[in-house]
């Protein structure tokens, strides 16, 4: 990866109370790309995008976005820069009680003075643009787990950040939607020169959209490389997580006792 | 025996260091919804709407609840009153037991059930599912866009609907004591309207509804906001919220009342 970096993780280390998450981090995300970080249930994987995103601060080390240290900025500096970047959530986080154009229209009326009629175009722009147009006056009940992901992706690049970040974006799809949406995080990527970091454990369809990937395990990077590299790699965690075995460097037994004094035997 | 007796006080203390912790918290969230509350005025729309849930939409258990409580004032004000001879001043006692007590009291009372419960469920929602967060990530202030609004409609709300049960009360012993009864209508108003003092009576319990609605509208927001973000959490902070609330509210009554009255 030889392009300028968006995003500098260097030595990062975190820790939720006594619990360290991350240990000694380091990852760059360049310009343009899309980077999978990619890990199990529980790995960190989450906490690096709120060290990003400046909602927590790492113990030591530091993020750099756009050249600027996060954990040193201050509130204004820091929602000045959360201004140029985006975030899907989960489950979308849509806000329920407004409705599917209100949602994509939220920042902008917010954020900028634009008249009610350009606000209007560009919210049917980011509504065409993942395909869901046609939903603008319905609430965020009356869609589905996809359209609603879909949605709150319109609502993540209304002002066209410069770094897009994905909690889980595939998480609970079925395979039409899982295709549409990781297809929609490339093709969004692309038009608008943005960055985006996903954060997933989807493998196969990450192997699809991205330029290069991360694995994390137990806070620290255990691999990385592009998508080919990945799939040629002869790592005994890679090949457990790309190929889904159930036993490996991840075992399948949570540690515990003699079984057979379990079992009183 | 020792062991014992240790591990209980220092249980006890563990809770009232808690307690304490938690009155801080919430002092500090008020302070935090104080300073931005600009928003709120600048674009009183948003508080106009949450106004609108708040307060609108409990009209109607308001207006039913304050019509009855008068009825029985009614009643129970004649029976009593009878005994004396002194039935003409069933107007008194009816609109000064309603605004000076039971209007801003029971008003809160229902207010927090109503209002602050439904305000706690809606915040800590949003924080379950992200909402806040995602707000958050927009560079936009949840307190400022979120929670200042819903305060300022509460404050706003409080003091509206005590007026409102107040009147509702006061037609309500009307009903009963005049059209039912057969108390005379013109010693009924006549002696309402001189024995009511406007600061005294009608100001005191605009200022008790106000602090009710101060206090009533930064719990709810305070225990929405505080909550677990989890169905366990949102449902205890929901409780908590109507229980610290009505005792908020009586506690406060009787020491605001034994300063009005001290005052008087």
């Amino acid at each position: 990866m030889s392009s300028e970096a968006l995003v500098e993780i260097r030595d990062v280390n975190f820790a939720y109370g006594k619990r360290p998450i991350l240990k000694g981090m380091n990852l760059t995300f360049p310009k343009n790309k899309v980077i999978a970080v990619m890990g199990g249930s529980g790995c960190g994987k989450t906490t690096l995008l709120r060290l990003i995103g400046g909602s927590i601060k790492p113990t030591s080390g530091h993020v750099k976005v756009n050249g600027q240290i996060i954990h040193e900025l201050d509130r204004a500096g820091l929602y000045a820069m959360r201004r140029k970047m985006g975030m899907l959530f989960q489950f979308g986080a849509l806000f329920t009680d407004m409705s599917v154009y209100d949602n994509v229209a939220f920042q902008m009326r917010e954020h900028t003075n634009l008249p009610e009629e350009m606000i209007r175009d560009l919210v049917m722009m980011k509504l065409h643009a993942v395909g869901l147009r046609g939903t603008h006056d319905l609430m965020p009940a009356e869609l589905s787990g996809g359209m609603a992901r879909r949605v709150a992706l319109a609502r993540t690049v209304a002002l066209d950040p410069m770094l897009i970040m994905y909690d889980e974006p595939f998480a609970g799809l079925d395979p039409i939607s899982l295709t549409v949406v990781g297809n929609l995080i490339r093709r969004l990527n692309d038009a608008l020169g943005a960055t985006s970091i996903v954060v997933t454990h989807d493998v196969q369809e990450s192997l699809k959209i991205v330029d290069y990937l991360y694995f994390v395990a137990e806070g620290v990077i255990i691999a990385e490389g592009t998508p080919d590299e990945i799939r040629a790699s002869t790592k005994p965690f890679v090949q457990q997580f790309v190929n889904g075995e159930m036993d490996g460097p991840v075992p399948f037994h949570f540690p515990g006792g003699n079984y057979k004094k379990d079992l009183n035997l | 025996m020792i062991a014992a007796i240790t591990e209980n006080l220092t249980g006890i203390g563990r809770r009232v260091v808690g307690a304490v912790w938690r009155i801080g918290h919430g002092t500090r969230f008020l302070g935090l919804i104080l300073f931005h509350s600009g928003t709120s005025f600048r674009r009183f729309r948003l508080t106009v709407k949450e106004l609108f849930f708040s307060g609108v939409m409990s009209l109607i258990i308001i207006l039913v609840a304050g019509m009855f409580v008068g009825m029985v004032l009614g009643l129970q004000g004649y029976e009593t009153l009878k005994r004396y001879g002194s039935e003409s001043a069933l107007g008194s006692l009816v609109a000064l037991s309603l605004v000076r007590e039971l209007g801003p009291v029971l008003a809160a009372l229902l207010f927090a059930s109503r209002a602050g419960s439904a305000m706690t469920a809606e915040i800590g929602l949003m924080k379950a599912t992200e909402q806040i967060s995602a707000m958050e990530m927009m560079a936009i202030n949840p307190i400022a866009r979120v929670v200042a609004p819903r305060f300022w409609a509460g404050v706003l709300a409080v003091p509206l609907l005590a007026a409102m049960f107040s009147v509702m009360g006061v037609f309500g012993g009307y009903i009963v004591g005049v059209v039912l009864i057969g108390v005379d209508e013109g010693s009924f108003w006549s002696q309402m309207q001189s024995t009511v003092d406007f600061r005294y009576d009608i100001l005191n319990g605009v200022i008790k509804s106000c602090v009710f609605g101060v206090v009533v509208t930064a719990i709810a927001l305070f225990e929405g906001y505080d909550a677990p973000p989890t169905a366990e959490g949102v449902s205890g902070a929901t409780t908590r919220t109507v229980v610290e609330s009505s005792l908020a509210i009586l506690i406060l009554d009787f020491i605001l009342t034994a300063l009005m009255i001290q005052e008087g």
